[in-house]
């Protein structure tokens, strides 16, 4: 089982990713921006950090590097892809997920523990997780809040699309407390929130984050 | 030169924290116009001499694909001197 973790330039979080894999007991592929060839990888996740420095908006350049025309051709074949917090953006920005992610609504940049329920389990990202499961994350970002138009939010809701709501106070001004959504085939998640950081209670507030990447690990085996 | 200028603004029905920051942030520094403030971008794209009608369309098109993100944002593509 092999899950390739790009990076692009600015990407911060992706020896936290391939950690995380690697810790799952699958084989962490490391995936260059440039570079067209997925390596015959398994999934692909998009991690964290400021790709091409955020300029323009989150995302936006990063999207048209070449290592991503072959990540929207895998995944409109169906291989799992996850984006996590800049890699959700990047997902966003590709059109592989609807919506955007804009500026927090208080414009604080954000890093702190957060609570956030697990409201699909079907995506082959939370398969070990129970439904309305309750984990703890680090959530850290300066554009988090997710937005989108009317009919889009009542799509989401209607498929079962929300894959993780924050719990408590609303922490970035997303709709509906939405922390990861997915696409219409559920292949496709965003994530907020940063589950490669909370693997070992000795760096993270928990391990519960490793559901995430031992989850792809059981859907790729069954 | 001439200048094809591409204005970038987030729709209205879009939350604007940046701008919502600047509008309370005016009445503080005495100045008491804005009833409120709305944040954008503005892109000069400079060509040698008159732009040509292909010259803006595919400024049209790099606005719809890059410059604006049509999610959130709305676009105007003109010519300046």
């Amino acid at each position: 089982m092999r899950v390739g973790v790009i990076t692009f330039p600015g990407t911060l979080d992706d020896r936290d990713a391939a950690r995380a894999v690697n810790r799952s007991g699958a084989q962490a592929v490391l995936l260059w921006h440039g570079d067209t060839d997925l390596k015959k990888v398994d999934a692909v996740i998009l991690p964290g950090g400021f790709s091409y420095g955020d300029y323009l908006r989150a995302g936006a350049i990063s999207r048209f590097s070449p290592v991503m025309n072959s990540v929207i051709e895998a995944a409109g074949e169906g291989m799992p892809v996850l984006g996590i917090c800049n890699g959700f953006q990047v997902l966003c920005e590709s059109h592989l997920l609807p919506g955007a992610l804009t500026r927090n609504s208080d414009l604080h940049f954000l890093c702190r523990d957060q609570e956030i329920e697990i409201t699909n389990n079907m995506t082959p990202w939370t398969t070990t997780f129970s439904l309305k499961e309750r984990i703890v994350i680090p959530l850290k970002n300066g554009e988090g809040s997710f937005q989108c138009d009317d009919k889009t939010l009542a799509q989401l809701e209607d498929e079962g699309r929300v894959v993780a709501r924050y719990v408590g106070e609303n922490p970035n001004g997303s709709r509906n407390l939405i922390a990861g959504i997915s696409n219409e085939r559920g292949n496709v998640v965003g994530l907020m929130p940063h589950p490669e950081h909370a693997i070992d209670p000795l760096t993270g507030p928990t391990a519960q984050g490793l559901g995430f990447f031992t989850s792809i690990l059981n859907s790729m085996v069954k | 030169m001439a200048k094809i200028v591409v204005e970038v603004m987030l729709k209205p029905e879009i939350l604007d924290p940046q701008g919502n920051a600047v509008a309370s942030a005016l009445p503080r520094l005495g100045f008491s116009v804005a009833k409120s403030v709305r944040q954008g971008k503005r892109f000069e794209i400079e060509v040698e001499g008159e732009p040509t009608a292909s010259q803006i369309a595919q400024v049209e098109k790099a606005a719809e694909v890059l410059l604006s993100n049509p999610v959130i944002e709305t676009y105007v593509v003109r010519v300046e001197k």
